[in-house]
């Protein structure tokens, strides 16, 4: 009775898979997830640790450009912005007494809060579309250009040398508090775990969201502003909302790399490292989550096997993929093989 | 003496900053008056005006015509890609941003591969003045000229010829220049490797300044996208008072607290803008306040 209700309200018009078959799917894959570190040794499942560190960016970045129709370009800088914060805060307190974990949640917060700033300005301020895109981008390459010139050693927060174009490094891995002691997670099984749950929370969590009456709202105004509006919405207050919950989403991706690889360098706000949540999520299919994590988890995948044969053939290679996604499947390749997929069963089965 | 030198030193600033602005701007300013797209791969036209600019004085053409040559390189450049890509996408502009940085990723990297992490440049030439305790140099001058003259020769175009009447009669109303006869796409097409054209003039007139690299453009696009927000549609009413004005933030910053501050003032400005001017400066002078 209680899950029935609970998954009711996981389903709805604004994301794809619904019933019995999809969440059937879904426990299949999660348990497959959950088994597979019984099957790989600790290091390989460290490093696999990677692929589920940018999900979130790529699911927050899903709310505020597939879901609410606001270009945001420079989720990278809420991303760099939380993982020099962390970096900062652990390198100068530590991680005991639980402040391991107040340092994730200071530093996530720190980064939703540059957004509502930010967002204040761009939505009440009523810049949309393509301007958006372009600020928001604009203000990422800022942060890149700021952090590559504190090489010297007059730039440091505390202990914290910023180190410049090198990057910070050597911030302590993410602590738990726990009885009698912390457990610092280094990237192994544990670790990983921690990760995959967080990642079933936050996109169950986004499901709901965007199925309720606010995801309705913001589905509304993405199709026509105007029209929203009218109906008495104050659609400012919906973009920002949404763009601050994308934030602090990048935001949790930013603390998870830096703690996970123990260094975070200012490229990662450049415009490469911008580029490419955009094209997971438009390869993905930005308006479905599930199209988006499934995109993201495939085009990542797909680009490290690239890298092995040199990352500059493998940036070439998304870039063609981008521009081939926008002329022959402008809704993402995933998102139209749903479609298709979708299709298929309810014809088999006669109904709807 | 001081005071003429400190007047001199400020102007030339000045000056320089408005060049870079203008200049980095201009190309990105005219696609985005005609067809509201705005191109992620300006900065990747400037780094391929730049690198043929590179080219052609190392086969032997004085420096001017190198310049020339890199433009007009990055210009066929530009009509080939309006062709292929951005011609398909022009009822969904939002999508036409997205095939650009798609664009500008596969150019730089693709330079990268063909030419490696950097090329040797060209010096710059003309030397330098003094005026009092400081030397300026001569070559920011002709910087300063070409913004200029880049300005009234669009200015020309846009106003005097025939083809600059078609331009802004397609970008007024598409469809009723259509009707009337008006080849609408090839207006497209010819405006877009302009906009492509000049990316590729400030690529090879800032050859000389620069280390060539194949993300060199990513230098100029920051720049670019403030002064284009800031100015808003129109290139003579928005994107040049809005140099102007950037530039004295920029200038003033820069003299101040440094490189730096100069850029960060320059977002801080941009954002308080538009929260003020959503149109950006065009808007303010048509007067379409929201």
């Amino acid at each position: 009775m209680i899950v029935s209700r609970f998954l009711k309200r996981l389903e709805g018009p604004q994301t794809m898979g619904k019933g019995p078959v999809f969440w059937t799917a879904f426990a299949v894959v999660l348990a497959a997830a959950l088994a597979y570190p019984l099957f790989a040794d600790g290091y390989d499942v460290g490093n696999n640790i990677y692929f589920l560190n940018w999900t979130f960016m790529a699911l927050g970045l899903s709310l505020i450009w597939g879901y609410g129709g606001s270009l945001s370009f420079g989720q990278t800088a809420f991303f760099g912005v939380a993982g020099y914060s962390y970096g900062i805060l652990t390198i100068n307190f530590g991680t005991a007494y639980g402040f391991g974990l107040v340092s994730v949640l200071v530093a996530i917060a720190i980064a939703a809060l540059f957004a509502a700033i930010l967002g204040y300005f761009l939505f009440f301020g009523r810049i949309s579309g393509i301007f958006l895109g372009i600020v928001t981008l604009s203000v990422t390459l800022a942060l890149e250009r700021f952090m590559a010139q504190t090489a010297g050693p007059e730039w440091k927060v505390g202990a914290a040398r910023l180190n410049g174009f090198n990057g910070m490094s050597g911030m302590p891995a993410l602590t738990l508090p726990w009885f009698g002691g912390e457990i610092p997670l280094y990237p192994d099984i544990g670790l990983y775990y921690l990760v995959l749950g967080l990642l079933v929370v936050v996109y169950l969590g986004l499901r709901i969201l965007v199925n309720s009456r606010f995801g309705n709202v913001l589905v509304a105004l993405r199709e026509n502003p105007q029209r929203a509006e009218m109906l008495g919405y104050d659609i400012r207050k919906y973009q920002l909302a949404t763009f601050v919950i994308g934030a602090a989403l990048a935001g949790l991706s930013g603390v998870l790399y830096t703690s996970w690889g123990q260094y975070i360098t200012p490229s990662s706000m450049g415009i490469t490292s911008a580029a490419l949540p955009i094209i997971w999520v438009a390869v993905g299919g930005r308006s479905d989550l599930t199209a988006t994590l499934i995109g993201t988890l495939v085009v990542l995948s797909v680009f490290q096997a690239l890298t092995i044969y040199g990352s500059q053939y493998a940036l070439v290679v998304m870039g063609l993929l981008l521009v081939g996604t926008v002329l022959l499947a402008p809704r993402g390749l995933i998102a139209n093989a749903g479609l298709l997929l979708g299709s298929l069963f309810i014809r088999r089965n006669g109904s709807k | 003496m001081e005071f003429v030198t400190a007047i001199v030193s400020s102007a030339y600033q000045f000056g320089d900053a408005f060049a870079f602005l203008v200049l980095s701007a201009c190309g990105l300013a005219v696609i985005f008056g005609m067809m509201g797209v705005i191109n992620l791969a300006h900065g990747e036209f400037i780094m391929c005006g730049a690198y043929m600019t590179v080219f052609a004085v190392n086969w032997g053409l004085p420096l001017p015509l190198a310049i020339a040559c890199g433009s007009l390189f990055a210009g066929l450049v530009g009509m080939v890609i309006e062709r292929l890509i951005v011609r398909q996408l022009y009822s969904r502009p939002l999508d036409s941003i997205l095939a650009t940085w798609g664009v500008s990723l596969i150019a730089s990297q693709g330079t990268l591969i063909l030419f490696g992490p950097t090329m040797r440049g060209v010096g710059t030439p003309l030397g330098s003045f003094t005026v009092g305790a400081l030397s300026f140099s001569y070559y920011r001058l002709v910087l300063m000229a070409t913004a200029l003259a880049v300005l009234a020769l669009l200015y020309l175009v846009f106003t005097k010829t025939r083809f600059g009447v078609l331009a802004r009669a397609t970008i007024q109303a598409p469809h009723m220049a259509n009707a009337l006869g008006v080849d609408t796409s090839r207006i497209y097409a010819y405006t877009f490797g302009i906009g492509a054209a000049l990316a590729g003039l400030t690529g090879g007139i800032y050859a000389p300044t620069m280390t060539m690299i194949p993300t060199m453009g990513t230098t100029f696009i920051m720049e670019a996208f403030v002064t284009v927000v800031v100015g808003g549609a129109d290139v003579f009413l928005g994107t040049a008072p809005a140099a102007a004005l950037l530039a004295v933030v920029k200038a003033s910053l820069t003299s101040w607290q440094g490189q730096l501050a100069g850029q960060i003032g320059l977002l801080l400005a941009v954002i308080i803008v538009i929260r003020l001017l959503p149109k950006g400066i065009t808007g303010f002078i048509l007067k379409d306040r929201a």
